[in-house]
């Protein structure tokens, strides 16, 4: 280890240099940190599961044109389904208001007690009957399916409270913490009269991906109410190996049924693939803005510290040839630079790491985020003094390779 | 002198290629990711009606009460039925409008093709002079067809291409959801972005609207909503007379209001009304109303979605990181030429000579940094889509002003970065440099 004092000594001569590398990985420092904690919150919300089985499934948004009667349009909704259900390649059907990640879709309120002021916690909605379990393969944990009995066919406006509700745990467990919802009563919105709670899913995501429903994104009620109305949506199982056949298949057959229906648009028809990937596409969007801004922004830094420090070898090549004549080892040389830059490298850290959480607690204020975990900067402290001490290795060890002849040489 | 200096610039450019390069690239990525992510909030974040966004206001009116309201005790972002038609009634502003999203069905006039979907909005007459809405063929329908009831309807250019094959429509039929509407007006092709009117009830940044049609006679047919539709407290309606009385906001109301004296009679207006409302027993609470203009909206709305506010914040940063290294590199770059400044300021060039130089040399990197940032630029508007929401991405676009903009910020952005190396390179002491030699 070489001595730090002459090398501060020399660092005080180069003050401009110095105090750039230094102000450079200090602010690449903040960004780093940051953008590593925007992907990871991003990653982590992108990757949740919604509960199904996500392989093969398919959505179709259906549209009934020239019916006005939601009646009507509910006897042709019927149809559809039990034609879906008929279809070679599918294993089950149902209709439904919305399913996870649609982007679109009911929530409300519950509470366990019928006078409880203020709801327990929030939930959505979904409206399917006794297929739902299958077609969107969710595992039922306690308790048991609908029964084709129990599920009624209403008008939006009309809907009463159904008797009985699946509830997916993560809602149970926020309801009944002790684990003992099933058998329960709960109440939805400002219901007077209770759902009992006949089945647990294992897990079922709101359909939702966005920020906003990050507090309930798993808080899911299944009624068996069967919709009617102008709109109708149907989550398909295709056998597997089936579904790219199906998306093709299943709204011909719907047309061929009845001619008069629109089925356009990026909705339409889509296989659960797509759905998750336009429901979380500027999540991943950002991530991925952020991952290669990091990695052109390391490039850089690391790139400017070359530059420099190379200038500094050429400038000190005198003066390193003479302390080769005096008798310092290539070694010395080479952990002379190296130390010079660990130093620059520890005060631009320092500074960064208060900027990093300055520039997150800004951004905290600014657009409701969330706090930045201390391991992101010790991550990136670690990560940039091993990159400048990478960066400084070759210009360091061209000063090494210095001849000692250089002392005698004039310019 | 200045072409001398260039090529000066040039030569000592091409002398040390890879710190030139070094700092073409940094300027370049840094002004590109800049630009790139600023072409997304200028469109995200501009005024959509610059010239009337003053005067065209939203009033809101606290229909739920302080148990359901928002955060803040905000009023509902729309009006409920009965509110919406009382505020109609009254008629205080000069020009106002209620609307609300639609989406219909369209039979095409050739029989073999199957219907396809149309959206827009239901509106009143003022909707289009107050929105300033370009009209290729007729007009907006008159305040006596919102009175009568009347089937009539605006559609849009495209619209009118589709079925009409862009042939003047006017007194033309349509038929939409099974009812038939006489065509009074075509628009020119008109989407403001982001659509202030419908920020909360529709899409920001949606597909442009089909059609128009009155609002009076959607309210007869029963045409839903096909925007959003809040409803608070115990949802008791059994059908769509109850649903009109219900709490339930849908209703999005737009009112023109000139000068500041009508803002603040308008202002008085709703408050009078939420004041009688209490005393007549409909709301249980003290008036509460707002009376937000367009950008006011807008950013209570918080339009500018999160992604596009953080990824221009951190590509900013990022350009200043790029700048700080090219301050360094330039730096290194000036001071290596010590003996040469010293000789030319020996044979009489002067401290202002030797500014100058230096300052042309770094703008020439900052021009060859913007070249590469505007292909850089280009390229990463192309692969937006990637990034963003298609409705958000296709915002997104590489005009002449951007062009310029790219161009003109790495020029004088590198030349701001160089004016300390180049003040170092100014102080250099001729004797010195000589002497050494």
């Amino acid at each position: 280890m070489p001595h730090i004092k002459p090398i501060l000594a020399a660092l005080k001569r180069h003050k401009a240099g110095t105090i750039l590398i230094a102000l450079q990985i200090a602010l690449t420092l903040a960004i780093v940190c940051n953008a590593l904690f925007i992907i990871q919150q991003r990653v982590t919300r992108l990757s949740r599961p919604t509960g199904m089985d996500e392989s093969n499934l398919v959505a179709i948004q259906n549209r009934w044109v020239g019916v006005t009667d939601a009646a009507a349009a509910g006897v042709l909704t019927r149809a559809d389904v039990l034609a879906l259900r008929q279809m070679p390649g599918v294993q089950d059907a149902v209709q439904v208001n919305a399913f996870p990640l649609r982007g679109g879709g009911w929530s409300t309120g519950v509470r366990v007690d019928v006078d409880g002021k203020k709801p327990i916690a929030h939930t959505t909605q979904y409206f399917m009957d006794e297929h739902a379990l299958a077609t969107m393969g969710v595992k039922l944990i306690a308790g048991r399916n609908f029964r084709a009995d129990e599920v009624v066919t209403t008008d939006p406006d009309k809907i009463q409270t159904s008797p009985q509700a699946i509830v997916s745990k993560a809602l149970a467990d926020k309801l009944y913490p002790d684990g003992s919802a099933l058998g329960k009563p709960i109440y939805l919105g400002d219901d007077r009269t209770p759902s009992t709670v006949i089945g647990v899913v294992e897990r079922l995501q709101v359909p939702w991906g966005a920020a906003w429903t990050d507090d309930f994104a798993e808080n899911s009620v299944i009624l068996p109410v069967q919709l009617t109305g102008n709109f109708s949506t149907y989550l398909i199982r295709a056998k597997p190996g089936q579904q790219a056949e199906l998306v093709k298949a299943a709204p011909a057959m719907l047309t061929k049924l009845n001619r008069l229906r629109v089925i356009t648009g990026d909705r339409g028809v889509r296989t659960f693939e797509v759905v998750r990937e336009q429901a979380y596409k500027s999540d991943r969007g950002l991530a991925i803005l952020m991952g290669v801004i990091c990695l052109i922004l390391l490039a850089i830094t690391a790139a400017g510290i070359v530059g420099l420090t190379s200038f500094w070898v050429g400038q000190r090549r005198k003066q390193i040839g003479v302390r080769r004549a005096l008798g310092a080892t290539k070694h010395d040389i080479l952990s002379y630079f190296l130390t010079e830059n660990l130093m620059i490298g520890i005060a631009g850290v320092v500074i960064g790491a208060l900027m990093a959480v300055g520039l997150n607690l800004w951004m905290v204020t600014q657009f409701e985020m969330a706090r930045l975990s201390m391991a992101y900067v010790a991550a990136g402290v670690i990560a940039l003094l091993l990159l400048g001490q990478a960066a400084v290795l070759a210009p360091a060890m061209r000063a090494a390779k210095v001849p000692p002849v250089e002392a005698t040489r004039s310019v | 002198m200045f072409s001398y200096y260039l090529q000066l610039g040039l030569r000592s450019l091409r002398r040390n290629p890879l710190l030139t390069a070094l700092m073409v690239m940094a300027i370049g990525f840094g002004v590109a990711a800049s630009m790139i992510t600023y072409s997304v909030f200028r469109a995200v974040s501009g005024n959509p009606i610059p010239e009337k966004s003053e005067r065209l206001f939203t009033p809101q009116i606290d229909s739920w009460g302080p148990k359901y309201n928002l955060p803040g005790n905000e009023p509902p972002y729309a009006l409920n039925y009965v509110d919406a038609m009382a505020l109609m009634r009254d008629h205080k502003a000069k020009r106002q409008t209620m609307l609300y999203p639609i989406g219909l069905s369209a039979l095409p006039r050739d029989a073999q093709s199957v219907p396809f979907n149309v959206q827009g909005f239901t509106a009143q007459s003022d909707f289009f002079a107050m929105f300033d809405v370009p009209f290729q063929y007729g007009s907006a329908w008159a305040a006596a067809d919102d009175e009568q009831r009347a089937a009539v309807v605006v559609i849009s250019r495209k619209l009118n291409d589709k079925l009409f094959d862009g042939a003047n429509s006017l007194g033309r039929e349509i038929t939409l959801s099974g009812h038939n509407y006489r065509v009074v007006g075509v628009t020119e092709n008109w989407n403001p972005k982001p659509r202030f009117f419908t920020v909360w009830s529709g899409s920001s940044f949606g597909e442009p609207s089909d059609i128009y049609i009155p609002l009076s006679r959607a309210l007869d047919l029963r045409i839903d909503t096909a925007g959003s539709n809040s409803c608070r407290g115990r949802i008791d309606y059994q059908d769509w007379d109850g649903w009109l009385q219900s709490n339930c906001v849908w209703v999005t109301p737009w009112v023109q209001l000139d000068s500041a004296a009508e803002i603040e009679q308008y202002r008085q207006f709703l408050e009078g009304y939420a004041a009688d409302q209490q005393r007549a027993g409909r709301y249980g609470w003290a008036p509460n109303v707002r009376l937000r203009n367009v950008m006011q909206w807008l950013d209570y709305m918080q339009v500018v979605p999160q992604e596009s506010s953080v990824s221009l914040l951190v590509a900013l940063c990022f350009f200043a990181i790029c700048l700080i290294n090219t301050i360094g590199l330039l730096l290194a770059k000036f001071l290596r030429r010590a003996s040469e400044i010293g000789v030319r300021r020996a044979l009489g060039a002067s401290r202002r000579e030797i500014y100058v130089q230096y300052l042309i040399e770094a703008g020439a990197v900052g021009l060859a940094g913007g070249v590469l940032g505007l292909l850089l630029t280009a390229l990463g508007i192309s692969g937006i889509g990637l990034l963003f929401q298609p409705q958000i991405a296709r915002l997104a676009h590489l005009d002449l002003a951007l062009v310029g903009l790219t161009l003109l910020v790495s020029v004088l952005a590198t030349m701001v970065a160089a004016l300390y190396p180049t003040w170092r390179a100014a102080q250099v002491q001729p004797a010195w440099q000589l002497k050494s030699n």
